[in-house]
């Protein structure tokens, strides 16, 4: 397959051959050339992809394959990243596709392991589950801001769309911009499940599609009220107390903060092997380290 | 083999590629979001503006007027300046001076989509919610980055009808004791129109189409607007927000989304090519 395109470009070479007046750039030879840049650029990727095949097939064992929460998945990178070049020949594949997929995947056996920003429900329990960190999720508002505390009702009402205006948390008239995620995002997901129930999020919110956008938006206007994951949260901003408790790094790690979640791996049996070998680095102390300089907190 | 044929064959079959992969892609759409479609019911999907896809509500009636109105903001503010601007470089300027702007005008088309967004952002936005009022991020920001994106398909399109407008019409306006502003408007103009309105039409398709800046600027809320300031969603935006999570029913109405959005596209191409062609 791969010698096609270079027959090609020998045939078009041959093209070139004539002895033609240099005085006349031909259109034909000119053509040649651009003909033989096009073959060459249809045959990289083939090139390219066989020398991906090959590259795979010359690691000993099978890549390890994880697969899951879009939350989870820089964290899970990063740790990949640092652990393979820590073991040469290993090699750990991440995919996203968010906490139910990876679950899905893992139970399937399609991924060795699949991550979940979600607690697992009744019918998942049969997986083996392993803690990885704790993430905690900041309300936030511009540092101008008055407010320090929400209850967990007022920033259900506020989310649902009841609440619309500051007036109403006791602050000066005006609308309250409210930030969202996008459906299907993993800290949308959680925020829902913790906060919200079975109520829907007001359409009438402004989503935005990472949490750096969010944490932009909020830093830039004063009347802003979003949420983003609790160790993004930097000076620009400033993060809520909910039910009087701030979404601090001790109170995320005893749980005495509301909106927090677990950061799962979850395997269709207890893992062995590289597998086992791999979570051990993830609860090692460097592991957690490496997560917590990441803005999580550790399980350990 | 005669070189000529063989290098005719060779650049047919190139063709052929990109021609085969427009109707690979079109078939691909379509059955990718046909069937949600018919399950949700068409009217259902169009009208309805209940938007939660992870629970199973599936209406993108808000977006497509959100789409519309974001593209006829963009029109208000671009389609004037932009034929303001062909027509003083076409017929009231010395050719250098446009042969200097029109290739600078044309600049402005490639610069990069998340630049205008970033701008847009950094520049206008804090601008609107200072000023104006409201979360900044808007139907009006979203129409105003797009009206200045969509000049340099509008004034180099109309630049080239205008001078494709042959001089006799002109001087023969002027003989008859017309003013040049005169014989701008009633004769070259009308002389140009059909050009004219394609450069409209084209500016649109590249409105209704744009996603990156419009993702930055428009806040992309999913309700119906109710007024300029408020935060929309368009159809492009939708599925670029959402498409890197959605799996199963989710990922189909992405496609459905993108089913709309090809047809509105379709439509206004094909408008553009039987106008110019009617002439």
């Amino acid at each position: 397959m791969s010698n096609f395109p270079a027959k090609k470009i020998a045939a078009l070479k041959r093209l070139q051959w004539p002895g033609l007046p240099s005085a006349f750039p031909c259109p034909v030879l000119r053509l040649g050339k651009l003909l033989a840049l096009m073959c060459l650029f249809l045959a990289l990727p083939i090139f390219l992809g066989t020398m991906g095949c090959r590259g795979k097939a010359e690691t000993l064992s099978h890549p390890l394959c994880i697969a899951g929460s879009t939350s989870v998945q820089p964290f899970a990178e990063k740790l990949a990243e640092v652990y393979m070049s820590q073991h040469p020949g290993v090699r750990i594949d991440v995919q996203g596709g968010g906490s139910s997929a990876g679950i899905f995947a893992a139970q399937q056996g399609a991924a060795d392991l699949g991550a979940s920003s979600r607690e697992l429900v009744q019918a998942e329990k049969a997986l083996h589950e392993i803690p990885i960190a704790w993430d905690g999720i900041a309300v936030i508002v511009h540092p101008s801001n008055p407010l320090t505390n929400l209850t967990l009702e007022q920033l259900r009402q506020i989310f649902q769309g009841k609440i619309t205006n500051w007036r109403d948390l006791g602050l000066p008239h005006h609308a309250i911009d409210l930030i969202s995620r996008e459906e299907g995002s993993g800290t949308r997901e959680a925020f829902e499940h913790l906060v919200m129930g079975k109520i829907e999020v007001s359409p009438g919110a402004l989503v935005q599609d990472s949490n750096g956008a969010v944490r932009e938006i909020v830093a830039g206007d004063p009347h802003a009220l979003g949420y983003i994951s609790a160790g993004l949260v930097d000076e620009r901003v400033k993060a809520v107390a909910v039910d009087g408790i701030l979404p601090t790094r001790e109170n995320i790690k005893s749980q005495k903060y509301k909106l927090v979640r677990r950061f799962l791996l979850v395997g269709r049996a207890a893992p062995t092997g590289q597998c086992l070998d791999f979570i051990g680095f993830i609860l090692s102390s460097q592991g957690q380290r490496l997560l917590e300089t990441e803005g999580l907190v550790g399980v350990k | 083999m005669d070189k000529g044929k063989f290098v005719e064959r060779v650049l047919f079959l190139l063709a052929l590629s990109s021609i085969s992969s427009l109707v690979i892609i079109t078939v691909f759409i379509f059955l990718e979001g046909l069937p949600l479609i018919f399950q949700t019911g068409f009217k259902n999907f169009i009208l309805s503006s209940h938007w939660a896809p992870t629970k199973g509500h599936f209406g993108i009636g808000a977006m497509i007027v959100s789409s519309l109105l974001v593209t006829l903001g963009a029109m208000v503010l671009g389609v004037p300046l932009g034929l303001a601007c062909a027509i003083i470089l076409a017929e009231f300027s010395s050719p250098q001076l446009r042969g200097f702007l029109k290739p600078t005008l044309e600049l402005l088309a490639g610069i990069p989509s998340v630049v205008y967004g970033f701008l847009g952002v950094i520049w206008l936005v804090p601008l609107i919610r200072n000023y104006l009022g409201g979360p900044g991020l808007s139907l009006l920001a979203a129409a105003v980055i797009l009206g200045i994106m969509i000049l340099p398909t509008i004034i180099s399109i109309s630049i080239d009808a205008l001078t494709a407008v042959p001089d006799i019409y002109r001087d023969g306006s002027i003989a008859l004791g017309a003013t040049e502003w005169q014989t701008v408007r009633r004769v070259v103009l009308p002389a140009a129109s059909s050009g004219i309105i394609t450069a409209v039409i084209l500016g649109m398709g590249r409105a209704v189409g744009e996603t990156m800046a419009v993702i930055m600027v428009a806040g992309n809320a999913i309700k119906l607007p109710a007024s300029i300031l408020d935060p929309v969603r368009t159809l492009t935006s939708n599925i670029a927000l959402e498409l890197g999570y959605a799996a199963g029913r989710h990922r189909e109405a992405l496609f459905a989304t993108g089913i709309v959005l090809f047809v509105i596209i379709m439509i206004l191409n094909l408008s553009a090519t039987l106008i110019t062609r009617r002439r």
